[in-house]
């Protein structure tokens, strides 16, 4: 099985977010950076899919060369190989432009792949498009926010995360299919994986190499502001018995806040 | 016009869908535009959403779409979508919204805004603002290309009646058989039909601070008390195993706006108070008074949560069955 998993490098969930009001961006002084924690789960199921049926499973990023460091995380996780293709667009929160590219570098270097991976969203953009956008541009089936997978041939079944259900989907491949957390247990790299993944060298993809022109890779979204959200005013700390607390706050929800 | 994909879960109109429904409504009068609606089958719903302001209410057909594809959903509703060319097309962030608009907007080749949480009427033309980085910033941008895609979060735009005398419009979609690959086969229902956190009006959620799994049953009972109520969870107490991550709130899970939240023994970790920050109505209940819950919540009780709760849950009682 041909599996191509795909992993984008994000500020860390613990991190305060400041934004650059000139430039509507976000200050990248100061973030650590991660892999995605969702894609994480994309890697992993990828590498179970291969222990189980065979094949290989390639790591793609789209970004800067700072991307370079999730794309090591993979291979430390132990996948065969990684692959950079190179946009030196900050972030757009533009998914379709996202799609187009990744739609375009399967067709271009991924031709034969069966499944692609990613995680349900991206933590950031927060806009979970991307791969039922990547799966429409290839004409492909798709399986999003999935905790539940299995392949048997050409023919797969997934079960999906709905409100307060599961949903079961079969398809068949090739397919797109979003991971979410409770599909698997990441590893962790391992010292031997880490080692390798030094030594590996990553190719670097440009989007010109692609044959994506500049019309296509236009952001389709224009940023009009970027905000923190304001400070609350401090609430009211009631003060008694855990009776009179009670008392007080269901008085307080019913007459004052008129939410039950 | 400005065009509502309506949901259907067992029969029924989904209400987040008519939330988007009535802010589609709202924005297309101020535009001067009429909104409208459309069903996969379902036509006996149709009045329903035409007391909610839909003009014209489209209801597609066709055998390939009795179980539900983002593939054969998104095929019939771009032929609907280059017959009307409205202006906007606006969907539910629901499970099958956030599934569905992204696959529609790249068969039509136009960028969508996600999650959003305002919608406003700028020199004619939308505007969208939605949360970013689970909340810790938002977005406010404007699509270059039309029709203008967006989801709506739940639970954020009410609903609001607004009758008028419109049309139904029964239409057979084109979609060729053998050209679905994937559909929904099975919806297996959770034991209880919980309510999920993402559509509850309530949430009751509980951190390291319930100490042990069996906790949660408190929890369950507290929000059986409440109308719409979820039980909800932080990231440490899923990670422990204590309950699924389907309960998860906050980055790494979901982002919930629900009119009250109750974090119980939720210390408030960046990450957890980004997914429920923007809840309407918060409280707290910690024996640490320093947790940074406290920052964000509207009422605070400092104190022995196992103590509070059962006392809460006898005033909510007496309250609620007034």
């Amino acid at each position: 099985m041909n599996i191509v998993v795909f992993v984008k490098r994000v500020p860390d969930t613990e991190s305060k977010i400041r934004i650059h009001h000139d430039t509507h961006t976000v200050v990248e002084e100061g973030l650590n950076f991660i892999i995605s924690p969702n894609d994480e789960y994309g890697i992993e199921e990828g590498l179970r899919l291969r222990q189980a049926l065979g094949g290989k499973v390639t790591a793609v990023s789209v970004g800067g060369e700072e991307a370079l460091t999730v794309l090591k995380k993979g291979l430390a996780m132990g996948v065969d190989e990684a692959v950079l293709i190179k946009d030196d667009l900050k972030e757009t929160y533009d998914g379709l432009r996202l799609a187009r590219i990744i739609a375009k570098a399967v067709a271009a270097r991924f031709a034969d792949a069966d499944m692609l991976l990613f995680g349900r969203m991206s933590v950031g953009a927060d806009n979970a498009q991307v791969p039922a956008m990547t799966a429409e541009l290839l004409g492909w089936p798709q399986a999003t926010v999935v905790t539940k997978l299995a392949v048997e041939g050409t023919a797969a079944t997934a079960y999906r995360e709905i409100e307060g259900a599961q949903e079961k989907v079969t398809f068949s491949l090739p397919a797109v299919v979003s991971a979410q957390k409770g599909l698997n247990e990441p590893r962790y790299e391992t010292l031997k994986g880490i080692m390798a993944a030094k030594r590996k060298v990553i190719p670097v993809v440009s989007l010109a190499e692609l044959g994506l022109t500049a019309e296509e890779t236009r952001p389709g979204i224009e940023v009009r502001k970027l905000e923190t959200p304001a400070a609350k005013a401090a609430g009211r700390i009631l003060t008694g018995t855990p009776e009179e607390t009670a008392k007080l706050l269901v008085e307080l929800l019913r007459g004052e806040a008129k939410v039950i | 016009m400005i065009l509502t994909f309506i949901e259907i879960r067992d029969g029924k109109i989904k209400k987040s869908s008519l939330e988007a429904l009535s802010e589609a409504k709202r924005r297309a009068d101020e535009m001067g535009r009429p909104a409208a609606a459309v069903l996969v089958g379902g036509e006996g719903l149709a009045p329903e959403l035409q007391a909610h302001g839909a003009a014209k209410v489209f209801v597609l057909e066709n055998a390939q779409l009795d179980a539900y594809s983002a593939q054969g959903y998104a095929m019939a509703l771009a032929e609907l979508v280059r017959e009307t060319a409205p202006a906007a097309v606006f969907f539910a962030a629901s499970a099958m919204g956030v599934d569905l608009a992204p696959r529609l907007a790249a068969r039509l080749g136009v960028s969508m805004a996600s999650d959003c949480t305002k919608v406003a009427v700028k020199d004619g033309a939308l505007e969208f603002t939605r949360p970013i980085y689970a909340g810790k910033a938002f977005l406010t941008l404007a699509l270059k290309s039309s029709p203008a895609l967006a989801t709506l979060r739940p639970n954020v735009f009410p609903v609001a009646a607004s009758p008028v005398a419109g049309e139904i419009v029964k239409k057979t979609a084109d979609v060729p058989q053998g050209a679905v690959k994937g559909r929904v086969a099975e919806v297996l229902c959770e034991a209880g039909g919980e309510i999920d956190v993402a559509e509850a009006e309530i949430i009751v959620s509980g951190g390291r601070g319930l100490k042990a799994p069996e906790s949660f049953a408190l929890l369950r009972e507290l929000a059986a008390i409440l109308p719409k109520a979820a039980v909800g969870a932080s990231r440490a107490a899923v990670d422990a195993g204590w309950i699924g991550h389907a309960h998860q709130v906050g980055q790494t899970g979901k982002t919930v706006s629900p009119n009250l939240y109750l974090a119980l023994g939720v210390s408030g970790a960046i990450q957890h108070l980004a997914g429920m920050s923007s809840s309407k109505v918060i409280v707290a209940v910690n024996k640490d008074p320093e947790a940074p819950i406290f920052k964000v919540a509207d009422y605070g009780i400092v104190g022995d949560l196992f103590q509070v709760i059962p006392a809460l849950k006898d005033e909510l009682r007496k309250a609620l069955q007034e």
